[in-house]
């Protein structure tokens, strides 16, 4: 059955592309509407992927199959498990939030704006559905082009040189992973009886077999371009600037979606395919990711710009995803997963919020503002609602992620010390200070005299505000009464790749399928 | 088992979501009063049905738990990875606290119905307090740590709504956030606690994990470490040493919230789940002493402060603190069950002596300050009558409430196992500073001359709203200690009964020796109905009849005066140790400097770098043939004189 499925998913937007292409600037209604009604169809599309997806199955699902290169046995090839089911049917839903979040925000070149807006689509939609590395790396440098011309050319008023930061920074990462996919290829090769390949499927078979030294270089060139995406401390300084410069959707989609790749990368390619090397580099990960927690939130409370405070809160955010990865237990990877949904709705929110108070007053930073609780209450309550959900208030979904994720890193055996959860759990206590800290001065105390708004001049949320975060506030509070819709998905994903680290780490290699030719179920 | 019990949790939660969702369009105050108030007085009534139930079956069979969905959980279905469900546990301990909640709880949606006449935010303050009511509900009942944990933090959160409620001071703001933190604090304790109960026993659900302790070895460290990380998350929540800071300052919040969460309920959570971990506890001596030491001292500490405080409701904070300590010097001397006991009568003379408070405050027009009020008795006489029961309650004179629990925590500091004279001397202290301060209160507020300008402030009493909870709450002031006569005065004591089969398998762990003979109980009972007496009387003269000794003895012993006044400067040492020097430590070095100059510098040092190198080298590729003849022929020389020379 629709076996298209999958494809028509990742290629839905070009549909809207290509409309949009016979539209001029001026027309902003009908830019605006195309993008909408293409991303929605592309949310349906997503939710079919999702209602027909086998939760019991753990390999992957909607596979297809295509001879791209032959000389190269380069295909495109693609197919989900649950847990890239779960970060596509996140990024067909931020996007179009994030375009009626921002319906009026964007009114310079409309048209190339939600062009490059569904550029983006596609790009992340196939990073999260790639089966075949080289495939891979192709929407991981697509996806790179749209993001950065939405920075550079809507962006504020340093947008090239955060567009700039952001390109080189990505491309840098980048450029090794492709030599690492080349290498890979070529090592499959040197198997008995391999040849070239970049199939995912067939190198999950090469890659854990290779000697630990050329395990760690390749294992180094992915990671490094994934932790740069993360970001993992210190190669997060890109974020802050392209967070700021960006575009409100922008940041939406980069925060919501975008960080997650990196993560998804390091489950998805570095662990199953260099399992010893990620046992090895486990500590040294470990100790960023918990670094990046601390200093992100401290970094974060001392900002005087929200949005800027919001970009580092990530950075504290994703320090928790990659201590759940690297805690290489069935906790912490599973709440990694949800701490990316998490992350990229609450956080998502919390720039959409950014971004409707910016669209007022034109101003983001904090000491602008005050008492802004008694002008904007519906706004007020909204930001305080994603703030709770940011800091994981238990009952809304960030809890459900951290939890997990520092039950995992706690009692990891691979970790092997109870420090790293330690301080992480610091965390939850710096979260609070920052974001309640700055709410207070946002919207606490007596109206603000002379600062950057008037009362009678700002109005409170509308409808259309209200109504793109309303999709939001239900889902923050589904995931952190139910996380079970959520994490029975992406359970299989997860058990197997720690029951395959943990195979490695106690000496049983995993299991050896015949190289080549494994063939997965397609569909249900 | 009882089918309905779950229910009492769901109707709060159905009234913060009907006020919530629909309040704000219409603002009807009687409608919300009644929708508010109603929801809690169903669950009140519910829980007494289900304690009647529970009183009816054998007492093996009062126990039972129910879980009603799963919630967090890895749902891969490996043996041992976590799972836990939302689930409530009722038993002789929950149902008790549950009627304390939703009982108290009922009287106080009830008065503030007259309490917040007129307020905008009437249907934010119900939404909010009819969420407490849920969380905290959540928190008392909960058959796991995890979810007793979202009750933990719900009604945290409630807190901080509820103290920062009128949003637009500045300091309600402050202590809001405050208060948030301080939580958090403990919170990461409680965290941390949880995770190690996880790694060391596999479960996180009280029976499971109760009858994993009752077969463990005592005295292992990890009991230790298990006890003293619940515990730090018992002193934020309980505002005990050292994390009792945001409780004085959460008086910024509107009294009923004072009350209810600062008073009756909320802040007793720390006490409540020592109990509920007592045989945890029981396996590390060390823990229980460490909870005792803080508790007795948090009592004198606390006391000493509200000895010289002029706000009313400060008074009444730091008391609420001191008694809190008393709670935990009961639980450190694994008198669990007096515990218990005082929770429930400071519970309502407590949120007597804070609704007192507040009908006061409402008749003297905001005014906090006891300098200037004086002579209110004939203004409000029940008002005065009520406060001075709560005031006789928590001195300890019998037959009031207060005497039977404190008389009983005392006397277990003392004769206990666990206890020492030292630990009752704390707790003796602590009584006589307690009567003090309490008519110190009592005499200033309602006797001797009016300080008030009676231009400007006409006293009044308050409407029948506010007095009746006032008078159901004196009534059980008066009476409430007698579900605990101990057995030296000829009584029963209920509660212990009623508790005994939740406690018995602590006890068993730390096979405590019987108890002294009656005589060596006489005494001290004795003692301390002199100790609060004497605390009176001294009140007495200090400050109706001889009012210029207070301010002489302040002049004598400035310092120490001064050293009180400011509360031992605790919050300034904080701002200096540790919130200061991490805020710079951010601001001026990771922010400016590590990320900005360091990271940065490097990553746009390398791009300069590579400009750089690239201004240089396109040199090369100039287009001007000379040069290019210059470089080939420098080329061949290299290469030749290479191939000569080596």
């Amino acid at each position: 059955m629709f076996s298209s499925l999958l494809s028509l998913t990742i290629f839905l937007p070009l549909a809207g592309i290509v409309l949009l292409l016979f539209m001029k600037n001026d027309h902003l209604r009908a830019a605006r509407m195309t993008g909408l009604v293409v991303s929605l169809a592309t949310f349906a599309v997503s939710l079919a992927l999702w209602t027909g997806f086998d939760v019991e199955n753990p390999a992957f699902q909607f596979v297809e199959k295509v001879a791209w290169i032959p000389s190269l046995n380069v295909s495109y090839h693609v197919g989900i498990d649950g847990m890239a089911l779960v970060l596509i049917v996140l990024t067909t839903f931020l996007t179009p939030v994030a375009l009626i979040g921002t319906w009026k925000s964007i009114r310079h070149r409309l048209r190339d704006y939600t062009m490059m807006v569904l550029a983006l689509e596609v790009g992340m939609v196939g990073v999260f559905a790639a089966l075949d590395t080289f495939l891979f790396y192709v929407f991981w440098e697509a996806m790179l082009i749209p993001m950065v011309f939405i920075i550079g050319l809507w962006g504020g008023q340093d947008r090239v040189y955060a567009a700039v930061k952001f390109f080189l920074y990505t491309l840098l990462g980048s450029l090794l992973m492709l030599v690492a996919i080349l290498a890979l290829g070529f090592y499959a090769s040197q198997q008995p009886g391999g040849q070239f390949t970049t199939d995912l499927t067939v190198l999950l078979n090469v890659g854990p077999r290779l000697s630990a030294g050329v395990q760690m270089w390749l294992f180094l060139a992915f990671a490094l371009s994934f932790a740069i995406k993360v970001p993992l401390f210190p190669l997060h300084t890109w974020l802050p600037d392209a967070h700021v410069q960006a575009p409100t959707a922008g940041s939406i989609l980069l925060a919501g979606v975008l960080l997650k790749m990196g993560t998804y990368g390091f489950i998805r390619f570095c662990l199953p395919l260099f399992p010893n090397a990620s046992l090895e580099a486990m500590p040294y990960v470990a100790v960023l990711a918990v670094i990046g927690i601390v200093y992100g939130a401290l970094v974060a409370m001392v900002q005087t710009d929200i949005k800027k405070l919001v970009a580092y809160s990530s950075v504290s955010h994703l320090g928790f995803v990659m201590l759940g990865i690297f805690s290489m237990t069935e906790e912490g990877m599973q709440g990694a997963i949800i701490q990316m949904v998490n992350h990229g709705l609450s956080t998502g929110a919390l720039f959409m919020l950014v971004g409707f108070v910016y669209d007022r007053t034109h101003s983001r930073m904090i000491a602008d503002y005050g008492g802004l609780a008694k002008v904007m209450p519906v706004y007020a309550v909204a930001m305080m609602f994603m703030t709770l959900s940011s800091i994981g208030l238990p009952g809304l979904n960030g809890f459900v992620g951290e939890f997990l994720i520092l039950l995992g890193a706690f009692r990891s055996v691979a970790l092997g010390s109870v420090a790293y959860t330690v301080v992480a759990a610091t965390g939850v206590i710096l979260s609070a200070v920052y974001m309640l800290w700055m709410y207070q001065r946002v919207f606490l105390g007596p109206v603000r005299e002379g600062g950057k708004y008037h009362g009678e001049f700002v109005f409170d949320l509308d409808k259309r505000e209200i109504g793109s975060l309303i999709p939001l506030v239900v889902f923050v509070v589904w995931i952190g009464v139910f996380p079970g819709t959520f994490l029975r998905i992406s359970a299989p994903a997860a058990k197997k790749v720690v029951t395959m680290i943990d195979q490695v780490r106690r000496g049983d290699l995993p299991r050896v399928a015949s190289a080549g030719t494994s063939q997965v179920p397609v569909g249900r | 088992m009882i089918p309905y019990a779950p229910l009492i949790v769901l109707f709060p939660l159905v009234g913060f979501l009907l006020i919530a969702l629909a309040g704000w369009k219409y603002r009807s105050e009687r409608l919300i009063g009644i929708v508010g108030s109603g929801v809690v007085g169903l669950s009140f009534a519910l829980a007494v049905g289900v304690l009647l139930e529970m009183a009816a079956l054998p007492s093996d069979a009062r126990s039972w738990s129910v879980d009603l969905f799963p919630w967090i959980d890895t749902f891969t279905g490996t043996a041992g990875s976590f799972g836990i469900s939302v689930g409530y546990q009722f038993d002789q301990l929950s149902i008790l606290m549950t009627l304390i909640v939703t009982g108290v709880g009922f009287l106080i949606h009830v008065y503030s119905i007259g309490y917040m006449h007129g307020d905008e935010g009437y249907w934010r303050f119900f939404a909010y307090l009819n969420l407490f009511i849920f969380m905290m509900l959540n928190l008392v009942l909960a058959n796991n740590f995890l979810l007793m944990f979202l009750g933990w933090e719900g009604v945290g959160l409630c807190s901080y709504l509820l103290i920062g409620f009128w949003y637009q001071k500045t300091f309600t703001g402050d202590a809001g956030k405050k208060a948030f933190i301080v939580n958090r604090i403990g919170d990461f304790g409680f965290l941390l606690g949880m995770l190690l109960i996880f790694k060391t026993f596999g479960t996180l659900e009280f029976s499971a994990v109760m009858s994993g302790a009752s077969v463990m070895t005592a005295g292992t460290s990890v009991a230790f470490w298990i006890g003293m990380l619940l515990f730090i998350g018992a002193t934020g929540k309980s505002a005990q040493i050292p994390l009792f800071v945001w409780l004085p300052d959460a008086m910024a919040g509107p009294t009923p919230v004072s009350a209810l969460i600062h008073a009756a309920t909320m802040v007793t959570a720390g006490v409540y789940m020592v109990a509920r971990c007592a045989p945890l506890y029981a396996l590390s001596p060390d823990a229980l002493l460490v909870v005792a030491v803080i508790g007795g001292v948090t009592a004198v500490f606390a006391a000493t402060i509200g000895l010289v405080q002029n706000d009313i409701k400060k008074v009444l904070a730091y008391s609420t603190v001191s008694q809190l300590g008393y709670m935990f010097l009961a639980m450190g001397v694994a008198a669990f069950s007096a515990g218990i006991f005082h929770v429930m009568t400071h519970a309502f003379f407590k949120a007597l002596l804070f609704l007192g408070s507040g009908a006061v405050i409402h008749g003297m027009h905001e005014e906090q300050d006891i300098q200037k009020m004086g002579g209110l008795k004939k203004y409000m006489p029940v008002t005065w009558a009520t406060f001075l029961i709560g005031a006789i309650a928590i001195a300890g004179i019998p037959p009031f409430a207060g005497f039977f629990s404190k008389d009983e925590i005392l006397w277990y500091a003392f004769s206990s196992d666990l206890g020492s004279p030292a630990l009752w001397l704390l707790g003796a202290l602590g009584a006589l500073m307690t009567a003090f301060y309490m008519f110190r209160l009592v005499y200033l507020t309602f006797y001797g001359k009016e300080r008030f300008d009676h231009h400007h402030v006409h006293p009044h009493e308050a409407p029948k709203t506010m007095t009746i909870p006032l008078m159901v709450l004196a009534f059980l002031s008066i009476v409430g200690g007698f579900l605990g006569v101990p057995p030296a005065l000829g009584g029963g004591h209920i509660i212990e009964h009623w508790l005994a089969p939740v406690f018995a398998p602590a006890q068993r762990t730390l096979m405590l020796s019987a108890h002294a003979s009656h005589t060596a109980e006489y005494i001290l009972m004795a003692v301390s109905v002199l100790i609060a007496v004497g605390g009176i009387y001294l009140a007495r003269r200090w400050y109706l009849e001889h009012l210029d000794v207070p301010d002489s003895m302040a002049a004598k012993f400035a310092g120490l005066y001064r050293l009180l006044w400011n509360k031992y400067y605790v919050d300034e040492a904080y701002d200096a140790a540790v919130v200061k020097p991490i805020q710079r430590l951010s601001d001026a070095f990771l922010w400016k400097v590590f990320d900005m100059k360091i990271i940065d510098g490097a990553v746009n040092g390398s791009g300069w770098l590579a400009q750089t190198a690239a201004q240089w080298l396109r040199k090369v590729q100039n287009g001007v043939a000379q040069s290019y003849a210059v470089i080939f022929v420098g080329g061949i020389l290299v290469v030749v004189s290479a191939l000569l020379f080596f």
